[in-house]
C-alpha cells in the first residue's frame, strides 16, 4: 500500500483549508520559480521520465504530448487548456482537486504552460460544478493577488494568465477537440483530426488539452523528480492515481493509491469491501462507464493499471470503479449506461447518432425480456458497426459497455429473453 | 434526451441588469479580441439565472447581438447544452442523477419521491417552488445517490432524507448542502483509511 | 521533398500532390467513394462516415474525405472492412429514414436511394419505432420533410460559407438534432435554393415544384440563364411545353454549380402572362389580331417615317434579335437606337463595358473597390465568388454607395461621386490599398452610370483603375446588354438616346417607337408615339403598346447571349414559343419584308454569319476575348449625389420575374422579414 508521504493530494478530502496558506503548508508554490528556471526541456523531461500517462481516460503519455507543441512560436500564441469537464460516470476525482487542492492544479498549469510556451491557460469546468468553479476561481484570485499568476508569475520571469471557463451540460465536451469547440463558443462537436490541437487548437493556435489530475501532479513530479513517480507502480503504469469507488461497496470513496494495486485490495482496504462480502460481487466496471465490465472471476485477481486491464479486454479509463453486487440487474445497469451515451452523443457522426439510440432501445427491451434471442448477436454487430467508425471515441465508449455485457453475461440475457413475454407469446 | 423546444410563451424582451451587464463584459474580456463568442455559455447561464432558472428566447437574441453572433448559432448552443432550461422551472430546480452509479444506490427511490412530492418531470408544483428533471451523471458518484438543487449538490441521500430536504426548501427552511450522512466529502464513511496522520 | 506522393489504391499506384485527400487519390485511381456529407465546394465535415476506407497500418477505418494522403500510403476501398463499414453506416442512415420514396420528390435523384442500392441490406433489423421529426418552415422556396434528414449539414455549411447568410443551423443534439432556421424564419439569402440541390435526400426539396412531376418524365434542356448578366449555366426541365423547374449546371468559370433564387424559380413566369398572339389597339383597347393585321398597321405607321422611328432593346433579348433590329433600323435609315433602356452612360471601346478581370479572376484579386454596385442583388452568384475570395483571407473590400450587408466585410468609404473624386485626388487611403495589392479590382455598377454624371463616373472609375493598376470591371444587370453594345445598338449620328427619345416622343420629333422587350420604361414617358412592342410577356411595354408582336422567351429559342465578362454563350430551345409567337429575329425579318427593306438573310445561319462579321467574337462561344483597354470617355464633370443601386426589388427585375407568382411569394416573405425584427444574420 502506498505510504501517506507518497500521496500527492494530501488534502483530497478537504479536512484542511483549500486556501493559499494551507496549500503552501503542503508544499504548493514552494519556489516554483526555481523549477521554471531549469527550463522548458527540463520540465518536459521530468514529466517524461515520470512515465505519467494522461489521467483523463486515454492514458497518452503526458510528457510526450507536451513535446508535440511547437518549440518556437510562429507568431500565434500557445494555449494550455485544462479539461475539468469531469463527466465520465463513476468519476469524481477532479472535483476534489478543484475544491480541496486547487493550488496544485494552478501551479501545475503554470509549469505545464511554461513547458509548452503558453502564456495563457483556460480551465474548462463542467457546468454543473458550480461550487467547484467558485472554489477554483477563489484560488485563482488568491494566486493573482500573491503574484503567483499574471506578469512574472511566481517571480519566474514568465507571464502567465489562467482563466476559469465553464460548460453547460455536455459530456462530449470532455473530448479535447469538442472542448475546444465549446470554448470557442460553439456546440461541442469533436473536430476531425488531423489537424491535431498541438498544431491547430484553440482559436487555430497550438494547444494542449490535459486532464486536471495530469496537470495537478506535475508540480510534485518536478519537485520530487520523475524517477520518484516512476518508482511507483510498474513500467508503463507508473505513479499514484486517484481512484473513485462507487456502487455496491460498504464505504464508497475517493482514494489516492499506487498504480497497479489489486482491485480486490483497493475495494477491501479503502471502500469497506463489497456489500455483503466479496462473494456477493457480480461485476465491476473498473474505469468509468466507457470500459467493459469485468465479472467477479476476473476481479479476483486483476491489477488496477492500464496494461493489466487492457489484457482483460477492459481499461483503466479514469480509474472510476463501479461495483455491482449480485442484487444488480446487470442488463438494466448497462441499459442505463447506454441511455447515457444516447443522451450525450453530439449527433455529428451517423453511427453514434443513430447507433446509440438503437442500442439503448434494444437493451431496454432486453431488460424487460421483450426481445428475440437473435437480437443479442445483432446488438453485438451494431456495437461493432459503431466502434471505430466515428470521429471521436464516444462511439467506442458507447459500444464497449454493451460488448462487455454480452461477452460476460450472455447467458443472463438469454435466460431473461427465454422467460420473457415474447417467448411466451411465441409458445 | 427528448427534443428540447423553446417554451411557447415567451417574454417580449430581455436585457441584462446593469450588474449582470458589467459582469458579462468582464467575462467577454477573458477571451482574445474577436473571440468574444467564447463567452456565450457563461452569458447564457447568467441570463438563465436572471430570468429565474430558465432561458427565454429574447435572451438568446440579446446575447447573440452582444457577441456579434448569428442568432441560429446562439440557438444551437442554447439547445445543445442541456443545462439551459428552455422552459420555466421551479424556484428549487431538482436535477436528479439517474446514471448507473447513482441508480445502483437508489436513484429510483429518489425519483419516486419526486413523483410523489412534485409530479412528473418538467411539471412545476402549484406553489411554483419545485420542479425536477432526471439528468445524467453529475460527477459525485462516490456520494451516490445525489441530486443537484439549483447551485448545490445534495449527496449520500436516502428517500427519507431527500423528502425532508424538499419539504424544508419548500417551506424556506435552511438546508445543509453536500453529503447528508456523516461524511465531509469523498472520504469513506466510518473512518479514514489513508492520510490519517495527525489529522 | 517532392510535392508529389505515391499512393496505392486497390493495388493501383497513383501519384498525387501533397495535401490531396485520400478520397481524391481514390478517385484518381478510379475507385469511386460513396459519400453524403462531403461536397467539394463546402468545408469538410466528415460526419456521415460513408466514405470510410481502409489504410494499411491504421488502427481503424479512415474518413477518406478528410484525411490527407501520406507518402506510400496503401489504401483499400474494397476490403471486407470497408464493405462492412459502408453497410453499417447505410443501415444506420436507414433505420430512422422513412421509406416514403413513392411520395418523395427526391425519388429518382436521391443519393440515399442510389447508395442504398449499392450498400444497403435487403431487410430491416430495426424493431423499434422510427423517429419522426417536425417539419420546419423555411419560406416559399424550400420545402422541408425533416424526418428524411440524414444530418449531413451540407445546408448549414452552404448558408454559412457560400451564401454568407448564416441562417440554417442544427439545433439540439444526438438523435434529436434538427435542422432549422432561427424560429423557422424564411430563408433570407438570394441563393437559398441551392440547398435543395445540396440536400442528398428529400429533406429539403423545392416547394414550388412539389408533387408536380417525377424527374424521369421531364425533358431536360441545357441552356443559359438571363435573369442577370452572369450567364449562369442552367438546365430547364419541361413537361410538354410547360417549364417545370430550372436547375444549375456546373461551369467553373461562371456560376460554379450555384444558381440564384431568381434564376432557379422564375420558371412559372415562363408559363404566365404570355403573349401568344398579336394584338392591336382599337378604340383604346388591345384586341387580338392576326399577324397580317398587325403588320398592316405597323407598315402604315412606319412607311416613309424611318427617321421618325426609334427602337429600344430591353434586358432579356438575344444577340440575334438585337442584330436584326439594328439591321431593320439601319435599313429604315434611323439613327435612333439604344440598348441602354436604363439610361446608363456607357460608351467607348469594349473594355469600357466588360468585367475585364473575368468572374473567375475574382479569386486572384488582392483588393476590391465597388462603385455604386450591390452585387448581392445584381448578381448573387458573382457575389458568392467575391465572398469565396474574402473567406480565403487578406482581401480588403471597400464600397462607395449606401451601406448594406454584402455577406462579407465591406468598408463603406462614402456614399457618392465625391468619394470617387477623393480617391482620384489621393485623399482617400483605399486608393493606396488598391495600389499595393496584387490584381486589384474595381467593379462599377449600373446604378452609378444611369445618373446625369454617369459618363463622368465611368471616366473617373477608368482613370482610378489606371492610376492604381486595378482592373476595370463593369457589372451589368441585363443579360442582353453586352451583346447590344457589341452590336452597336447605340444612337448613330444625330440619333436620340433613350432619354432624348422620350423627349422627342412628347415633342413629336419621333412618331414611332419600337420596344423590343423593353419593359422598364414608363408608358407615359413615350407621349403620343405609336408604340410597337415585340416581346414575350404582357408587362409594361405591352400595356403601352399600340401593336404587340409576340416573340420567344429565352427558353424558346437557340440564341446568343454575352455575359458581363464578355463570354458569348448559346441558349438551347427547350420549348417552342407559345401560340402564334415567333422567334425574335424572324419577326424583324418579316417586318423588313413588309416595309420593302428586306434584311439580307432568311435563316438563322445566314443571320449569324452576318452577325459574326460585325462582331467576330460572338462566334467564339464560351470564350473570353480580351477587350481593348478602357478609355476615359468625355464628360461634364462629377456630381456629388449619393449612388443608388440598380436593383432594389430583387424578385421583380424583369417581365418574366414579374409574371412569376413564386417571385411574388418570395418578395412577400422578404417583406414580412423586413417588417419583423432582424435575425442576427445582417452583420
Amino acid at each position: 500500500m502506498l505510504r501517506d508521504e507518497d500521496r500527492i493530494f494530501q488534502n483530497i478530502y478537504g479536512f484542511e483549508g483549500a486556501g493559499l496558506t494551507s496549500a503552501k503548508g503542503r508544499g504548493d508554490w514552494d519556489n516554483t520559480a526555481e523549477l521554471i528556471k531549469k527550463g522548458r526541456d527540463w520540465v518536459i523531461e521530468e514529466v517524461k521520465a515520470s512515465g505519467l500517462r494522461g489521467r483523463g481516460g486515454a492514458g497518452f503519455p503526458t510528457g510526450l504530448k507536451w513535446s508535440f507543441m511547437p518549440k518556437e512560436s510562429d507568431g500565434r500564441p500557445h494555449y494550455l487548456v485544462v479539461n475539468a469537464d469531469e463527466s465520465e460516470p463513476g468519476t469524481c476525482k477532479d472535483r476534489d482537486i478543484m475544491r480541496h487542492e486547487p493550488h496544485k492544479l494552478l501551479e501545475g498549469c503554470l509549469l505545464a504552460g511554461f513547458a509548452m510556451g503558453a502564456h495563457a491557460c483556460y480551465i474548462y469546468v463542467r457546468g454543473e460544478f458550480i461550487r467547484e468553479r467558485e472554489a477554483l476561481q477563489r484560488a485563482v484570485d488568491e494566486a493573482y493577488e500573491a503574484g503567483l499568476l499574471g506578469k512574472n508569475a511566481a517571480g519566474s520571469g514568465w507571464d502567465y494568465d489562467i482563466y476559469v471557463h465553464h460548460g453547460a451540460g455536455a459530456y462530449i465536451c470532455g473530448e479535447e477537440t469538442a472542448l475546444i469547440e465549446s470554448l470557442e463558443g460553439k456546440k461541442g462537436q469533436p473536430r476531425l483530426k488531423p489537424p491535431f490541437p498541438a498544431n491547430m487548437g484553440l482559436y487555430g493556435c497550438p494547444t494542449t488539452v490535459n486532464n486536471v489530475e495530469s496537470i495537478a501532479v506535475a508540480p510534485t513530479i518536478c519537485r520530487r523528480g520523475g524517477s520518484w513517480f516512476a518508482g511507483l507502480g510498474r513500467e508503463g503504469n507508473t505513479g499514484t492515481k486517484l481512484f473513485c469507488i462507487s456502487g455496491h461497496v460498504n464505504n464508497p470513496c475517493n482514494v489516492e493509491e499506487e498504480m497497479g494495486i489489486p482491485l480486490k485490495e483497493l475495494l477491501e482496504k479503502h471502500a469497506g469491501g463489497v456489500r455483503g462480502g466479496w462473494d456477493n460481487l457480480l461485476a465491476v466496471i473498473p474505469g468509468g462507464s466507457s470500459v467493459p465490465l469485468l465479472p467477479k472471476e476476473i476481479c479476483d485477481t486483476v491489477l488496477m493499471d492500464f496494461d493489466s486491464l487492457k489484457d482483460v479486454q477492459s481499461g483503466l479509463g479514469t480509474a472510476a470503479v463501479i461495483v455491482m453486487d449480485k442484487s444488480t440487474d446487470i442488463i438494466k445497469a448497462i441499459a442505463r449506461i447506454s441511455h447515457f451515451y444516447k443522451h450525450e452523443s453530439c449527433g455529428q457522426c451517423t453511427p453514434c447518432r443513430e447507433g446509440t439510440g438503437w442500442m439503448w432501445r434494444v437493451l431496454e427491451r432486453m431488460a424487460a425480456g421483450r426481445a428475440q434471442a437473435k437480437e443479442i448477436d445483432m446488438l453485438l454487430q451494431v456495437t461493432k458497426q459503431i466502434e471505430g467508425h466515428t470521429i471521436c471515441a464516444l462511439g467506442d465508449a458507447a459500444a464497449w459497455p454493451v460488448q462487455g455485457l454480452i461477452r460476460h453475461f450472455r447467458p443472463v440475457i438469454e435466460e431473461r429473453l427465454a422467460n420473457g413475454p415474447m417467448q411466451e407469446a411465441a409458445e | 434526451m427528448s427534443v428540447r423546444r423553446l417554451n411557447e410563451e415567451q417574454p417580449s424582451e430581455f436585457a441584462f441588469t446593469p450588474e449582470n451587464l458589467s459582469w458579462a463584459e468582464g467575462q467577454i474580456a477573458k477571451y482574445p479580441e474577436g473571440r468574444q463568442a467564447s463567452a456565450i455559455i457563461p452569458l447564457l447561464w447568467q441570463a438563465q439565472k436572471q430570468a429565474g432558472g430558465w432561458l427565454p428566447e429574447p435572451a438568446i437574441r440579446h446575447i447573440a447581438d452582444m457577441l456579434d453572433m448569428p442568432y441560429i448559432r446562439a440557438l444551437e448552443v442554447a439547445t445543445f447544452y442541456t443545462m439551459f432550461n428552455l422552459s420555466p422551472v421551479g424556484e428549487h430546480f431538482v436535477q436528479l442523477c439517474g446514471t448507473t452509479p447513482c441508480w445502483l444506490r437508489g436513484a429510483d427511490e429518489l425519483k419516486d419521491v419526486c413523483r410523489k412530492m412534485i409530479g412528473e418531470q418538467g411539471e412545476i408544483t402549484e406553489d411554483g417552488k419545485l420542479s425536477w428533471l432526471e439528468v445524467e451523471c453529475l460527477g459525485a458518484c462516490v456520494n451516490a445517490p445525489m441530486v443537484q438543487i439549483n447551485d448545490d449538490f445534495y449527496e449520500d441521500l436516502t428517500a427519507k432524507k431527500f423528502e425532508q430536504i424538499l419539504n424544508d426548501l419548500r417551506q424556506g427552511n435552511e438546508v445543509a448542502t453536500g453529503p447528508q450522512n456523516s461524511r465531509r466529502a469523498s472520504e469513506p464513511e466510518g473512518g479514514l483509511t489513508v492520510l490519517k496522520g495527525d489529522k | 521533398m517532392s510535392d508529389n506522393l505515391k499512393v496505392t489504391v486497390d493495388g493501383i499506384e497513383v501519384e498525387v500532390e501533397a495535401g490531396t485527400t485520400i478520397m481524391q487519390a481514390c478517385e484518381k485511381a478510379g475507385a469511386e467513394i460513396p459519400r453524403f456529407c462531403y461536397h467539394e465546394r463546402l468545408s469538410v465535415a466528415g460526419n456521415c462516415r460513408m466514405c470510410l476506407v481502409e489504410v494499411e497500418n491504421a488502427p481503424k477505418p479512415v474518413a477518406s474525405c478528410a484525411m490527407p494522403v501520406a507518402p506510400d500510403m496503401v489504401v483499400s476501398t474494397t476490403s471486407d472492412t470497408v464493405k462492412t463499414a459502408r453497410e453499417g453506416v447505410m443501415e444506420f442512415l436507414l433505420i430512422n429514414h422513412p421509406l416514403d420514396c413513392p411520395i418523395c420528390d427526391q425519388g429518382g435523384e436521391c443519393d440515399l436511394q442510389d447508395q442504398a442500392l449499392g450498400f444497403g441490406g435487403d431487410a430491416s433489423r430495426f424493431e423499434d419505432n422510427k423517429r419522426a421529426v417536425e417539419n420546419k418552415n423555411m419560406g416559399p422556396l424550400v420545402k422541408t420533410i425533416m424526418t428524411r434528414c440524414i444530418h449531413c449539414t451540407r445546408c448549414v455549411r452552404f448558408a454559412q460559407e457560400v451564401s454568407g447568410v448564416p441562417e440554417i443551423g442544427a439545433i439540439g443534439r444526438g438523435e434529436d438534432m434538427e435542422i432549422t432556421t432561427y424560429l423557422e424564419a424564411s430563408l433570407d439569402s438570394e441563393m437559398s435554393g441551392n440547398v435543395i440541390d445540396l440536400c442528398p435526400v428529400g429533406a429539403l426539396t423545392s416547394r414550388p415544384y412539389a408533387f408536380t412531376a417525377r424527374p424521369w418524365e421531364l425533358r431536360k434542356t441545357e441552356t443559359i440563364d438571363v435573369m442577370d448578366a452572369l450567364g449562369s449555366n442552367i438546365r430547364v426541365d419541361m413537361r410538354g411545353r410547360e417549364a417545370m423547374r430550372i436547375m444549375p449546371r456546373n461551369h467553373d468559370d461562371v456560376n460554379e454549380e450555384w444558381l440564384s433564387d431568381k434564376s432557379r424559380f422564375v420558371w412559372d413566369g415562363l408559363n404566365k402572362q404570355r403573349l401568344d398572339r398579336a394584338f392591336i389597339r382599337r378604340d383604346g383597347k388591345l384586341v387580338p389580331a392576326s399577324w397580317d393585321e398587325a403588320f398592316d398597321l405597323v407598315e402604315s405607321k412606319l412607311n416613309g417615317k424611318g427617321n421618325k422611328t426609334a427602337a429600344i432593346a430591353g434586358d432579356l433579348v438575344c444577340a440575334e434579335g438585337q442584330f436584326a433590329l439594328k439591321g431593320l433600323m439601319d435599313a429604315l435609315e434611323s439613327p435612333h437606337v439604344d440598348c441602354r433602356q436604363d439610361g446608363a452612360k456607357i460608351s467607348g471601346p469594349r473594355g469600357n463595358y466588360l468585367f475585364n478581370a473575368s468572374i473567375a479572376g475574382i479569386e486572384e484579386a488582392g483588393a476590391l473597390l465597388l462603385i455604386g454596385s450591390n452585387p448581392r442583388l445584381e448578381a448573387p452568384v458573382l457575389n458568392a465568388r467575391i465572398r469565396k475570395r474574402y473567406l480565403a483571407g487578406d482581401f480588403p473590400i471597400a464600397a462607395i454607395g449606401e451601406a448594406t450587408n454584402l455577406t462579407y466585410e465591406t468598408e463603406f468609404i462614402g456614399a457618392g461621386a465625391d468619394t470617387l473624386a477623393d480617391l482620384l485626388a489621393g485623399k482617400q487611403s483605399f486608393a493606396d490599398t488598391l495600389k499595393s495589392a496584387a490584381n486589384p479590382m474595381i467593379i462599377v455598377g449600373q446604378g452609378a452610370l444611369t445618373r446625369d454624371d454617369g459618363a463622368a463616373v465611368l471616366a473617373s472609375a477608368i482613370e482610378l483603375a489606371e492610376k492604381t493598376g486595378a482592373s476595370f470591371n463593369m457589372l451589368h444587370t441585363a443579360a442582353a446588354r453586352v451583346a447590344g453594345l457589341d452590336l452597336g445598338l447605340l444612337p448613330g449620328d444625330g440619333g436620340f438616346d433613350v432619354a432624348a427619345m422620350q423627349e422627342a416622343a412628347h415633342s413629336g420629333a419621333l412618331e414611332n417607337i419600337i420596344l423590343y422587350g423593353a419593359d422598364e420604361i414608363a408608358g407615359a414617358s413615350l407621349g403620343n408615339a405609336f408604340v410597337v412592342y415585340i416581346g414575350s410577356h404582357g408587362d409594361r411595354g405591352a400595356h403601352r403598346a399600340d401593336v404587340i408582336l409576340p416573340s420567344a422567351a429565352y427558353t424558346e429559342k437557340q440564341a446568343t447571349y454575352v455575359n458581363t465578362e464578355g463570354r458569348a454563350q448559346m441558349t438551347e430551345q427547350a420549348a417552342t414559343p407559345p401560340g402564334e409567337a415567333r422567334e425574335d429575329w424572324k419577326i424583324f425579318r418579316a417586318l423588313s419584308a413588309r416595309l420593302d427593306i428586306t434584311l439580307p438573310y432568311d435563316n438563322l445561319n445566314a443571320l449569324r454569319a452576318a452577325m459574326y462579321e460585325s462582331a467576330p467574337h460572338l462566334a467564339r462561344l464560351d470564350e473570353i476575348v480580351v477587350a481593348d483597354a478602357p478609355q476615359t470617355p468625355s464628360h461634364d464633370g462629377l456630381g456629388t449625389d449619393a449612388f443608388t443601386y440598380a436593383v432594389s426589388d430583387f424578385y421583380f427585375t424583369n417581365p418574366i420575374a414579374r409574371a412569376s407568382t413564386i417571385m411574388a411569394d418570395c418578395a412577400k416573405a422578404k417583406g414580412a422579414r423586413i417588417g419583423a425584427e432582424g435575425t442576427g444574420t445582417d452583420g
